[in-house]
Protein backbone atom coordinates (compact mmCIF):
# COMPACT_ATOMS: atom_id res chain seq x y z
CA UNK A 1 0.00 0.00 0.00
CA UNK A 2 2.70 2.48 1.02
CA UNK A 3 5.04 1.43 -1.73
CA UNK A 4 2.89 3.19 -4.33
CA UNK A 5 3.35 6.67 -2.92
CA UNK A 6 6.06 8.35 -4.98
CA UNK A 7 5.45 11.84 -3.67
CA UNK A 8 8.35 12.67 -1.42
CA UNK A 9 10.56 10.04 -3.03
CA UNK A 10 13.71 11.46 -4.47
CA UNK A 11 15.27 9.72 -7.46
CA UNK A 12 18.97 10.60 -7.65
CA UNK A 13 20.29 11.32 -11.13
CA UNK A 14 22.58 13.81 -12.82
CA UNK A 15 20.30 15.84 -15.05
CA UNK A 16 19.46 19.41 -15.96
CA UNK A 17 16.13 19.17 -14.14
CA UNK A 18 17.84 17.93 -10.98
CA UNK A 19 20.23 20.85 -11.06
CA UNK A 20 17.57 23.53 -11.47
CA UNK A 21 16.84 25.82 -8.56
CA UNK A 22 14.00 24.25 -6.56
CA UNK A 23 12.07 27.53 -6.80
CA UNK A 24 12.03 27.20 -10.58
CA UNK A 25 10.68 23.68 -10.30
CA UNK A 26 8.03 24.74 -7.81
CA UNK A 27 6.86 27.66 -9.93
CA UNK A 28 7.13 25.47 -13.02
CA UNK A 29 4.86 22.85 -11.49
CA UNK A 30 2.34 25.55 -10.62
CA UNK A 31 2.46 26.93 -14.15
CA UNK A 32 2.03 23.47 -15.55
CA UNK A 33 -1.02 22.81 -13.36
CA UNK A 34 -2.53 26.15 -14.42
CA UNK A 35 -1.88 25.32 -18.07
CA UNK A 36 -3.72 22.02 -17.67
CA UNK A 37 -6.83 23.94 -16.68
CA UNK A 38 -6.37 26.52 -19.44
CA UNK A 39 -6.24 23.88 -22.16
CA UNK A 40 -9.53 23.04 -23.73
CA UNK A 41 -9.07 20.55 -26.56
CA UNK A 42 -5.97 20.37 -28.74
CA UNK A 43 -3.96 22.34 -26.25
CA UNK A 44 -3.29 19.07 -24.47
CA UNK A 45 -0.94 18.15 -27.29
CA UNK A 46 1.27 21.04 -26.18
CA UNK A 47 0.92 19.88 -22.56
CA UNK A 48 1.92 16.34 -23.53
CA UNK A 49 4.94 17.45 -25.54
CA UNK A 50 6.08 19.68 -22.69
CA UNK A 51 5.59 16.97 -20.07
CA UNK A 52 7.49 14.30 -21.98
CA UNK A 53 10.33 16.66 -22.88
CA UNK A 54 10.80 17.41 -19.19
CA UNK A 55 10.65 13.69 -18.34
CA UNK A 56 13.34 13.01 -20.96
CA UNK A 57 15.50 15.79 -19.58
CA UNK A 58 15.08 14.57 -15.99
CA UNK A 59 16.59 11.13 -16.76
CA UNK A 60 14.09 9.53 -14.37
CA UNK A 61 12.67 6.27 -15.79
CA UNK A 62 9.08 6.68 -16.98
CA UNK A 63 8.02 3.71 -14.87
CA UNK A 64 8.94 5.65 -11.74
CA UNK A 65 6.72 8.53 -12.81
CA UNK A 66 3.78 6.28 -13.50
CA UNK A 67 4.10 4.53 -10.15
CA UNK A 68 2.57 7.60 -8.52
CA UNK A 69 -0.62 6.94 -10.45
CA UNK A 70 -1.26 3.67 -8.63
CA UNK A 71 -2.22 5.63 -5.54
CA UNK A 72 -4.97 7.57 -7.34
CA UNK A 73 -6.41 5.12 -9.84
CA UNK A 74 -9.61 4.63 -7.83
CA UNK A 75 -10.16 8.39 -7.72
CA UNK A 76 -9.33 8.55 -11.40
CA UNK A 77 -11.87 5.92 -12.42
CA UNK A 78 -14.48 7.41 -10.08
CA UNK A 79 -14.07 10.88 -11.58
CA UNK A 80 -14.14 9.61 -15.12
CA UNK A 81 -17.21 7.42 -14.60
CA UNK A 82 -19.16 10.21 -12.87
CA UNK A 83 -18.35 12.67 -15.64
CA UNK A 84 -19.14 10.10 -18.27
CA UNK A 85 -22.65 9.39 -16.98
CA UNK A 86 -23.73 12.63 -15.36
CA UNK A 87 -22.93 15.23 -18.03
CA UNK A 88 -25.97 16.61 -19.91
CA UNK A 89 -25.90 17.01 -23.67
CA UNK A 90 -26.31 15.06 -26.88
CA UNK A 91 -27.09 11.47 -25.93
CA UNK A 92 -25.08 8.88 -27.79
CA UNK A 93 -25.95 5.80 -25.68
CA UNK A 94 -28.76 5.11 -23.24
CA UNK A 95 -29.68 2.26 -20.92
CA UNK A 96 -32.51 2.89 -18.42
CA UNK A 97 -31.58 5.98 -16.46
CA UNK A 98 -27.94 5.68 -17.52
CA UNK A 99 -26.88 7.71 -20.47
CA UNK A 100 -23.64 8.75 -22.07
CA UNK A 101 -23.44 12.04 -23.87
CA UNK A 102 -20.94 13.34 -26.37
CA UNK A 103 -20.04 16.08 -23.90
CA UNK A 104 -19.71 13.48 -21.16
CA UNK A 105 -17.08 11.57 -23.10
CA UNK A 106 -15.21 14.82 -23.72
CA UNK A 107 -15.30 15.88 -20.06
CA UNK A 108 -14.36 12.42 -18.79
CA UNK A 109 -11.36 12.26 -21.11
CA UNK A 110 -10.32 15.78 -20.17
CA UNK A 111 -10.62 15.08 -16.46
CA UNK A 112 -8.67 11.85 -16.84
CA UNK A 113 -5.87 13.58 -18.72
CA UNK A 114 -5.80 16.46 -16.25
CA UNK A 115 -5.56 14.19 -13.21
CA UNK A 116 -2.90 11.95 -14.72
CA UNK A 117 -0.78 14.88 -15.95
CA UNK A 118 -1.23 16.64 -12.64
CA UNK A 119 0.14 13.68 -10.71
CA UNK A 120 2.99 13.12 -13.16
CA UNK A 121 3.80 16.84 -13.12
CA UNK A 122 4.03 16.87 -9.33
CA UNK A 123 5.99 13.59 -9.37
CA UNK A 124 8.62 15.18 -11.62
CA UNK A 125 9.12 17.88 -9.03
CA UNK A 126 9.37 15.53 -6.05
CA UNK A 127 11.45 12.90 -7.88
CA UNK A 128 14.06 15.41 -8.97
CA UNK A 129 14.16 17.59 -5.84
CA UNK A 130 15.13 16.51 -2.37
CA UNK A 131 12.44 17.29 0.20
CA UNK A 132 14.81 19.67 1.95
CA UNK A 133 15.37 21.75 -1.16
CA UNK A 134 11.66 21.79 -1.83
CA UNK A 135 10.82 23.22 1.55
CA UNK A 136 13.67 25.73 1.17
CA UNK A 137 12.05 26.82 -2.07
CA UNK A 138 8.66 27.21 -0.45
CA UNK A 139 10.07 29.14 2.43
CA UNK A 140 11.83 31.46 0.05
CA UNK A 141 8.83 31.90 -2.27
CA UNK A 142 6.34 32.54 0.52
CA UNK A 143 8.63 34.84 2.52
CA UNK A 144 6.59 37.94 1.61
CA UNK A 145 3.68 36.45 3.54
CA UNK A 146 5.60 37.03 6.75
CA UNK A 147 4.52 40.65 6.50
CA UNK A 148 0.96 39.53 7.21
CA UNK A 149 2.13 37.37 10.13
CA UNK A 150 2.07 34.00 8.41
CA UNK A 151 4.66 31.79 10.19
CA UNK A 152 6.35 30.84 6.92
CA UNK A 153 9.52 29.43 8.44
CA UNK A 154 7.64 27.33 10.98
CA UNK A 155 5.34 25.91 8.32
CA UNK A 156 8.32 25.09 6.10
CA UNK A 157 10.10 23.44 9.01
CA UNK A 158 7.05 21.38 9.86
CA UNK A 159 6.76 20.30 6.25
CA UNK A 160 10.37 19.27 5.98
CA UNK A 161 10.11 17.29 9.21
CA UNK A 162 6.91 15.63 8.05
CA UNK A 163 8.46 14.73 4.70
CA UNK A 164 11.59 13.45 6.40
CA UNK A 165 9.51 11.19 8.59
CA UNK A 166 7.54 9.56 5.78
CA UNK A 167 10.21 7.01 4.86
CA UNK A 168 11.12 6.46 8.52
CA UNK A 169 7.55 5.73 9.51
CA UNK A 170 7.05 3.57 6.44
CA UNK A 171 10.05 1.49 7.37
CA UNK A 172 8.81 1.33 10.95
CA UNK A 173 5.37 0.17 9.80
CA UNK A 174 6.99 -2.54 7.75
CA UNK A 175 9.07 -3.68 10.70
CA UNK A 176 6.15 -3.77 13.12
CA UNK A 177 3.99 -5.55 10.58
CA UNK A 178 6.61 -8.22 10.14
CA UNK A 179 7.09 -8.56 13.88
CA UNK A 180 3.37 -9.14 14.35
CA UNK A 181 3.28 -11.53 11.39
CA UNK A 182 6.05 -13.46 13.11
CA UNK A 183 3.58 -13.87 15.98
CA UNK A 184 0.97 -15.22 13.61
CA UNK A 185 -0.97 -12.01 12.92
CA UNK A 186 -3.10 -12.28 9.81
CA UNK A 187 -3.73 -9.12 7.79
CA UNK A 188 -5.03 -10.70 4.64
CA UNK A 189 -8.11 -12.77 5.47
CA UNK A 190 -11.44 -11.94 7.08
CA UNK A 191 -14.07 -9.30 6.42
CA UNK A 192 -13.58 -5.55 6.57
CA UNK A 193 -14.17 -5.27 10.33
CA UNK A 194 -11.74 -8.10 11.09
CA UNK A 195 -9.12 -6.52 8.87
CA UNK A 196 -9.49 -3.15 10.53
CA UNK A 197 -9.18 -4.84 13.92
CA UNK A 198 -6.07 -6.64 12.69
CA UNK A 199 -4.47 -3.22 12.16
CA UNK A 200 -4.51 -2.41 15.90
CA UNK A 201 -1.30 -4.38 16.63
CA UNK A 202 0.41 -2.24 13.97
CA UNK A 203 -1.12 1.14 14.75
CA UNK A 204 -0.58 1.20 18.52
CA UNK A 205 3.20 0.57 18.35
CA UNK A 206 3.44 2.92 15.36
CA UNK A 207 1.83 5.80 17.26
CA UNK A 208 3.92 5.11 20.34
CA UNK A 209 7.07 5.23 18.25
CA UNK A 210 5.98 8.34 16.32
CA UNK A 211 5.47 10.22 19.58
CA UNK A 212 8.77 8.95 20.92
CA UNK A 213 10.57 10.12 17.80
CA UNK A 214 8.85 13.50 17.87
CA UNK A 215 9.90 13.91 21.47
CA UNK A 216 13.50 12.97 20.75
CA UNK A 217 13.63 15.31 17.78
CA UNK A 218 12.23 18.24 19.74
CA UNK A 219 14.83 17.63 22.41
CA UNK A 220 17.63 17.41 19.85
CA UNK A 221 16.51 20.66 18.22
CA UNK A 222 16.37 22.46 21.53
CA UNK A 223 19.77 21.08 22.48
CA UNK A 224 21.10 22.80 19.37
CA UNK A 225 19.43 26.06 20.33
CA UNK A 226 16.77 26.06 17.66
CA UNK A 227 14.50 29.04 18.24
CA UNK A 228 12.58 29.51 15.03
CA UNK A 229 13.32 31.38 11.84
CA UNK A 230 14.45 34.84 13.02
CA UNK A 231 18.05 35.52 12.12
CA UNK A 232 18.57 32.00 10.86
CA UNK A 233 20.91 31.66 7.90
CA UNK A 234 21.24 28.80 5.47
CA UNK A 235 24.20 26.60 4.74
CA UNK A 236 23.38 26.63 1.04
CA UNK A 237 21.37 29.76 0.25
CA UNK A 238 19.32 29.56 -2.93
CA UNK A 239 20.91 31.63 -5.68
CA UNK A 240 19.57 31.79 -9.23
CA UNK A 241 22.00 30.68 -11.96
CA UNK A 242 21.70 31.58 -15.62
CA UNK A 243 20.11 28.21 -16.39
CA UNK A 244 17.37 28.99 -13.88
CA UNK A 245 16.56 32.25 -15.62
CA UNK A 246 16.50 30.43 -18.94
CA UNK A 247 14.11 27.90 -17.43
CA UNK A 248 11.85 30.71 -16.25
CA UNK A 249 11.84 32.09 -19.80
CA UNK A 250 10.84 28.69 -21.19
CA UNK A 251 8.08 28.39 -18.60
CA UNK A 252 6.71 31.85 -19.39
CA UNK A 253 6.79 31.09 -23.11
CA UNK A 254 4.93 27.86 -22.41
CA UNK A 255 2.28 29.64 -20.34
CA UNK A 256 1.90 32.35 -22.97
CA UNK A 257 1.52 29.72 -25.68
CA UNK A 258 -1.14 27.95 -23.62
CA UNK A 259 -3.10 31.17 -23.13
CA UNK A 260 -2.77 32.16 -26.78
CA UNK A 261 -3.93 28.74 -27.92
CA UNK A 262 -7.00 29.02 -25.73
CA UNK A 263 -7.88 32.68 -26.20
CA UNK A 264 -7.06 33.15 -29.86
CA UNK A 265 -7.41 29.73 -31.45
CA UNK A 266 -9.99 28.32 -28.97
CA UNK A 267 -8.10 25.02 -28.81
CA UNK B 1 12.66 -29.69 12.72
CA UNK B 2 15.73 -28.66 10.80
CA UNK B 3 15.89 -25.64 8.53
CA UNK B 4 17.90 -25.75 5.33
CA UNK B 5 18.71 -22.91 2.95
CA UNK B 6 19.65 -23.93 -0.54
CA UNK B 7 21.49 -21.35 -2.68
CA UNK B 8 19.39 -18.47 -1.40
CA UNK B 9 19.87 -15.08 -3.03
CA UNK B 10 17.92 -11.99 -2.11
CA UNK B 11 17.99 -8.72 -4.01
CA UNK B 12 16.41 -5.50 -2.76
CA UNK B 13 14.56 -3.36 -5.35
CA UNK B 14 15.74 -5.34 -8.37
CA UNK B 15 15.94 -3.34 -11.57
CA UNK B 16 16.09 0.12 -9.98
CA UNK B 17 18.79 2.56 -8.96
CA UNK B 18 18.53 1.20 -5.43
CA UNK B 19 19.26 -2.43 -6.38
CA UNK B 20 21.27 -4.21 -3.71
CA UNK B 21 22.20 -7.83 -3.19
CA UNK B 22 21.51 -8.52 0.46
CA UNK B 23 22.19 -12.25 0.22
CA UNK B 24 24.36 -13.99 -2.33
CA UNK B 25 24.04 -17.71 -2.85
CA UNK B 26 23.76 -18.70 0.81
CA UNK B 27 23.41 -22.39 1.65
CA UNK B 28 23.30 -23.60 5.21
CA UNK B 29 21.71 -26.03 7.58
CA UNK B 30 20.43 -25.38 11.09
CA UNK B 31 20.22 -28.78 12.77
CA UNK B 32 17.83 -29.67 15.61
CA UNK B 33 18.52 -28.67 19.17
CA UNK B 34 21.65 -26.69 18.41
CA UNK B 35 22.56 -23.25 19.66
CA UNK B 36 23.61 -21.40 16.54
CA UNK B 37 25.18 -17.96 16.28
CA UNK B 38 25.01 -15.71 13.25
CA UNK B 39 27.52 -12.94 13.25
CA UNK B 40 28.47 -10.17 10.86
CA UNK B 41 28.98 -6.44 10.78
CA UNK B 42 26.12 -4.02 10.12
CA UNK B 43 24.68 -4.54 6.65
CA UNK B 44 26.19 -8.00 6.17
CA UNK B 45 22.78 -9.55 5.54
CA UNK B 46 22.12 -11.09 8.96
CA UNK B 47 18.67 -9.61 9.40
CA UNK B 48 17.69 -10.42 5.84
CA UNK B 49 18.90 -13.96 6.34
CA UNK B 50 16.80 -14.66 9.41
CA UNK B 51 13.65 -13.29 7.81
CA UNK B 52 13.99 -16.07 5.28
CA UNK B 53 13.85 -18.67 8.05
CA UNK B 54 10.16 -18.13 8.78
CA UNK B 55 8.99 -17.08 5.35
CA UNK B 56 8.71 -13.32 5.96
CA UNK B 57 10.96 -12.75 2.98
CA UNK B 58 10.87 -14.68 -0.23
CA UNK B 59 14.22 -15.53 -1.78
CA UNK B 60 14.80 -13.92 -5.17
CA UNK B 61 16.26 -17.29 -6.11
CA UNK B 62 16.97 -20.49 -4.21
CA UNK B 63 14.91 -22.51 -1.74
CA UNK B 64 14.20 -22.67 1.98
CA UNK B 65 13.27 -26.02 3.49
CA UNK B 66 11.68 -26.67 6.87
CA UNK B 67 11.57 -30.39 7.68
CA UNK B 68 12.48 -31.05 4.05
CA UNK B 69 9.43 -29.18 2.79
CA UNK B 70 9.89 -26.17 0.54
CA UNK B 71 8.26 -23.30 2.45
CA UNK B 72 7.52 -21.49 -0.81
CA UNK B 73 5.83 -24.58 -2.22
CA UNK B 74 2.37 -24.01 -3.61
CA UNK B 75 0.25 -25.20 -0.72
CA UNK B 76 2.63 -24.55 2.15
CA UNK B 77 1.05 -22.85 5.17
CA UNK B 78 3.57 -20.15 6.02
CA UNK B 79 1.47 -18.70 8.82
CA UNK B 80 1.66 -22.06 10.57
CA UNK B 81 5.41 -22.16 9.92
CA UNK B 82 5.78 -18.96 11.95
CA UNK B 83 4.44 -20.74 15.03
CA UNK B 84 7.20 -23.32 14.66
CA UNK B 85 9.97 -20.86 13.86
CA UNK B 86 9.59 -18.05 16.40
CA UNK B 87 11.34 -14.89 15.34
CA UNK B 88 12.20 -12.12 17.80
CA UNK B 89 13.11 -8.94 15.94
CA UNK B 90 15.63 -6.36 16.97
CA UNK B 91 14.20 -4.02 19.62
CA UNK B 92 11.16 -6.28 20.02
CA UNK B 93 9.77 -4.04 22.76
CA UNK B 94 8.51 -1.71 20.02
CA UNK B 95 5.96 -4.29 18.95
CA UNK B 96 4.05 -4.36 22.26
CA UNK B 97 0.54 -3.02 21.88
CA UNK B 98 -1.89 -4.58 24.36
CA UNK B 99 -3.30 -3.00 27.50
CA UNK B 100 -1.50 -5.38 29.82
CA UNK B 101 1.55 -7.61 29.71
CA UNK B 102 -0.16 -10.98 29.82
CA UNK B 103 -2.69 -10.15 27.08
CA UNK B 104 0.18 -9.07 24.86
CA UNK B 105 2.01 -12.33 25.40
CA UNK B 106 -1.28 -14.14 24.59
CA UNK B 107 -1.36 -12.55 21.12
CA UNK B 108 0.70 -15.31 19.50
CA UNK B 109 -1.12 -18.23 21.15
CA UNK B 110 -4.44 -16.53 20.30
CA UNK B 111 -3.43 -16.44 16.65
CA UNK B 112 -2.64 -20.14 16.95
CA UNK B 113 -6.28 -20.66 17.88
CA UNK B 114 -5.73 -21.86 21.45
CA UNK B 115 -8.46 -21.61 24.08
CA UNK B 116 -8.42 -18.79 26.62
CA UNK B 117 -7.27 -21.18 29.34
CA UNK B 118 -4.41 -22.66 27.29
CA UNK B 119 -3.30 -19.22 26.19
CA UNK B 120 -3.02 -18.01 29.75
CA UNK B 121 -1.11 -21.11 30.77
CA UNK B 122 1.33 -20.66 27.90
CA UNK B 123 1.74 -16.95 28.57
CA UNK B 124 2.35 -17.41 32.29
CA UNK B 125 4.87 -20.15 31.62
CA UNK B 126 6.73 -18.08 29.02
CA UNK B 127 6.79 -14.98 31.21
CA UNK B 128 8.10 -16.96 34.15
CA UNK B 129 10.81 -18.55 32.01
CA UNK B 130 12.13 -15.19 30.86
CA UNK B 131 12.06 -13.96 34.47
CA UNK B 132 9.15 -11.53 34.48
CA UNK B 133 7.65 -11.26 37.94
CA UNK B 134 3.98 -12.14 38.41
CA UNK B 135 3.29 -8.71 39.89
CA UNK B 136 3.89 -7.20 36.43
CA UNK B 137 1.46 -9.46 34.53
CA UNK B 138 -1.43 -7.01 34.77
CA UNK B 139 0.60 -3.86 34.21
CA UNK B 140 0.63 -1.93 30.96
CA UNK B 141 3.68 -2.95 28.92
CA UNK B 142 4.45 0.74 28.46
CA UNK B 143 5.04 1.17 32.19
CA UNK B 144 7.91 -1.32 32.27
CA UNK B 145 11.61 -0.64 32.01
CA UNK B 146 13.44 -1.28 28.75
CA UNK B 147 14.89 -4.62 29.86
CA UNK B 148 11.55 -5.83 31.20
CA UNK B 149 9.78 -4.83 27.98
CA UNK B 150 12.26 -6.84 26.01
CA UNK B 151 11.66 -9.88 28.19
CA UNK B 152 7.93 -9.52 27.69
CA UNK B 153 8.41 -9.29 23.94
CA UNK B 154 10.59 -12.40 23.92
CA UNK B 155 7.96 -14.18 26.02
CA UNK B 156 5.42 -13.16 23.37
CA UNK B 157 7.24 -15.30 20.84
CA UNK B 158 8.16 -18.04 23.30
CA UNK B 159 4.50 -18.51 24.27
CA UNK B 160 3.84 -19.95 20.82
CA UNK B 161 6.05 -22.90 21.85
CA UNK B 162 8.28 -22.65 18.78
CA UNK B 163 10.66 -25.48 17.87
CA UNK B 164 13.17 -22.94 16.65
CA UNK B 165 13.74 -19.60 18.35
CA UNK B 166 15.47 -16.93 16.31
CA UNK B 167 16.66 -13.79 18.10
CA UNK B 168 17.95 -10.75 16.22
CA UNK B 169 20.44 -8.95 18.48
CA UNK B 170 18.42 -9.49 21.64
CA UNK B 171 21.00 -7.61 23.70
CA UNK B 172 21.20 -4.42 21.61
CA UNK B 173 20.98 -1.34 23.81
CA UNK B 174 21.06 -3.23 27.11
CA UNK B 175 23.60 -2.68 29.86
CA UNK B 176 26.13 -5.49 30.55
CA UNK B 177 23.99 -6.94 33.32
CA UNK B 178 20.84 -6.93 31.20
CA UNK B 179 22.83 -8.50 28.40
CA UNK B 180 24.12 -11.35 30.54
CA UNK B 181 20.65 -11.93 31.96
CA UNK B 182 18.97 -12.15 28.58
CA UNK B 183 21.64 -14.41 27.10
CA UNK B 184 21.67 -16.58 30.20
CA UNK B 185 17.90 -16.90 30.01
CA UNK B 186 18.04 -17.85 26.35
CA UNK B 187 20.77 -20.42 26.95
CA UNK B 188 18.75 -21.85 29.84
CA UNK B 189 15.66 -22.08 27.67
CA UNK B 190 17.56 -23.85 24.97
CA UNK B 191 18.66 -26.56 27.41
CA UNK B 192 15.34 -26.73 29.24
CA UNK B 193 13.09 -26.89 26.19
CA UNK B 194 15.58 -28.61 23.90
CA UNK B 195 14.76 -26.17 21.13
CA UNK B 196 17.00 -24.84 18.41
CA UNK B 197 18.16 -21.30 19.10
CA UNK B 198 19.56 -18.97 16.47
CA UNK B 199 21.26 -15.94 17.96
CA UNK B 200 22.16 -13.01 15.75
CA UNK B 201 24.78 -10.70 17.13
CA UNK B 202 27.77 -8.65 16.21
CA UNK B 203 29.54 -9.25 19.47
CA UNK B 204 31.89 -12.20 19.45
CA UNK B 205 31.95 -12.24 23.24
CA UNK B 206 28.19 -12.79 23.29
CA UNK B 207 28.22 -15.79 21.04
CA UNK B 208 31.54 -17.31 22.11
CA UNK B 209 30.11 -18.34 25.42
CA UNK B 210 26.99 -20.12 24.25
CA UNK B 211 26.86 -21.32 20.67
CA UNK B 212 27.95 -24.63 19.20
CA UNK B 213 27.79 -23.53 15.60
CA UNK B 214 28.82 -20.14 14.30
CA UNK B 215 27.89 -18.68 10.94
CA UNK B 216 29.79 -15.58 9.84
CA UNK B 217 28.18 -13.36 7.23
CA UNK B 218 30.16 -10.90 5.14
CA UNK B 219 28.67 -8.72 2.38
CA UNK B 220 25.70 -11.03 1.97
CA UNK B 221 27.82 -14.14 1.69
CA UNK B 222 28.48 -16.91 4.16
CA UNK B 223 32.13 -16.54 5.13
CA UNK B 224 32.40 -19.25 7.80
CA UNK B 225 30.15 -21.95 9.15
CA UNK B 226 31.87 -23.99 11.84
CA UNK B 227 32.17 -24.46 15.60
CA UNK B 228 33.22 -21.14 17.21
CA UNK B 229 36.74 -22.28 18.11
CA UNK B 230 37.47 -23.06 14.52
CA UNK B 231 36.01 -19.76 13.34
CA UNK B 232 38.02 -17.77 15.89
CA UNK B 233 41.26 -19.36 14.73
CA UNK B 234 40.70 -17.33 11.55
CA UNK B 235 40.82 -14.18 13.61
CA UNK B 236 42.94 -12.34 11.09
CA UNK B 237 40.36 -12.86 8.35
CA UNK B 238 37.62 -11.85 10.77
CA UNK B 239 39.38 -8.56 11.33
CA UNK B 240 39.38 -7.88 7.62
CA UNK B 241 35.60 -8.25 7.72
CA UNK B 242 35.31 -5.61 10.39
CA UNK B 243 34.81 -8.21 13.10
CA UNK B 244 37.06 -9.39 15.85
CA UNK B 245 37.62 -12.61 17.70
CA UNK B 246 36.89 -12.56 21.45
CA UNK B 247 39.56 -10.74 23.42
CA UNK B 248 40.68 -14.04 24.98
CA UNK B 249 41.72 -15.32 21.56
CA UNK B 250 44.12 -12.41 21.21
CA UNK B 251 45.52 -12.82 24.72
CA UNK B 252 46.04 -16.54 24.24
CA UNK B 253 47.75 -16.06 20.91
CA UNK B 254 50.01 -13.40 22.40
CA UNK B 255 50.90 -15.67 25.32
CA UNK B 256 51.65 -18.54 22.97
CA UNK B 257 53.95 -16.31 20.89
CA UNK B 258 55.90 -15.42 24.02
CA UNK B 259 56.47 -19.08 24.71
CA UNK B 260 53.73 -20.02 27.17
CA UNK B 261 52.16 -23.31 26.18
CA UNK B 262 48.48 -22.36 26.37
CA UNK B 263 45.45 -23.49 24.40
CA UNK B 264 44.80 -20.81 21.78
CA UNK B 265 41.26 -22.08 21.30
CA UNK B 266 40.13 -20.86 24.70
CA UNK B 267 37.47 -18.22 24.14
CA UNK B 268 35.88 -17.53 27.49
CA UNK B 269 37.58 -16.10 30.54
CA UNK B 270 37.03 -19.35 32.44
CA UNK B 271 38.65 -21.49 29.76
CA UNK B 272 41.53 -19.07 29.46
CA UNK B 273 42.09 -19.03 33.19
CA UNK B 274 42.24 -22.81 33.33
CA UNK B 275 44.56 -23.06 30.39
CA UNK B 276 46.95 -20.41 31.73
CA UNK B 277 47.05 -21.97 35.18
CA UNK B 278 47.67 -25.33 33.57
CA UNK B 279 50.53 -23.97 31.48
CA UNK B 280 52.08 -22.37 34.53
CA UNK B 281 51.98 -25.72 36.24
CA UNK B 282 49.66 -24.63 39.04
CA UNK B 283 47.01 -27.22 38.31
Amino acid sequence: MFKDITIGQYYPADSLIHKLDPRVKFVGTLIYIISLFVFHTWGYVLGTVFLFSVIRLSKVPLGFMLRGLKAIWILLIFTMVLNLFLTQGTVVWQFGILHITREGIGTAAKMGIRLVYLIIGCSIMTLTTTPNKLTDAMESLFRPLRKVHVPVHEIAMMMSIALRFIPILMEETDKIKKAQMARGADFESGNVIQRVKAMVPILVPLFVSAFRRANDLALAMEARCYHGGDGRTQMRPLVYQSRDLAAYAVLLAYLAAAIVLRAVLHW
Amino acid sequence: MSIRLDHVTYTYSPGTAYEMHALKDVSLELPDGHFIGIIGHTGSGKSTLIQHLNGLMRPTSGHVYFNDEDIWGEKYDRRNLRFHVGLVFQYPEYQLFETDVITDVCFGPKNQGLSEEDRMKRAEEALRQVGVDESLFRKSPFELSGGQKRRVAIAGVLAMNPDVLVLDEPTAGLDPMGRDEILGTVAGLQKQRGITVVLVSHSMEDVAEYVDQLIVMNHGEKAFDAPPREVFSHYKELEKMGLAAPQMTYIMHALKERGLDVDVHATTIEEAEESILHALGRK
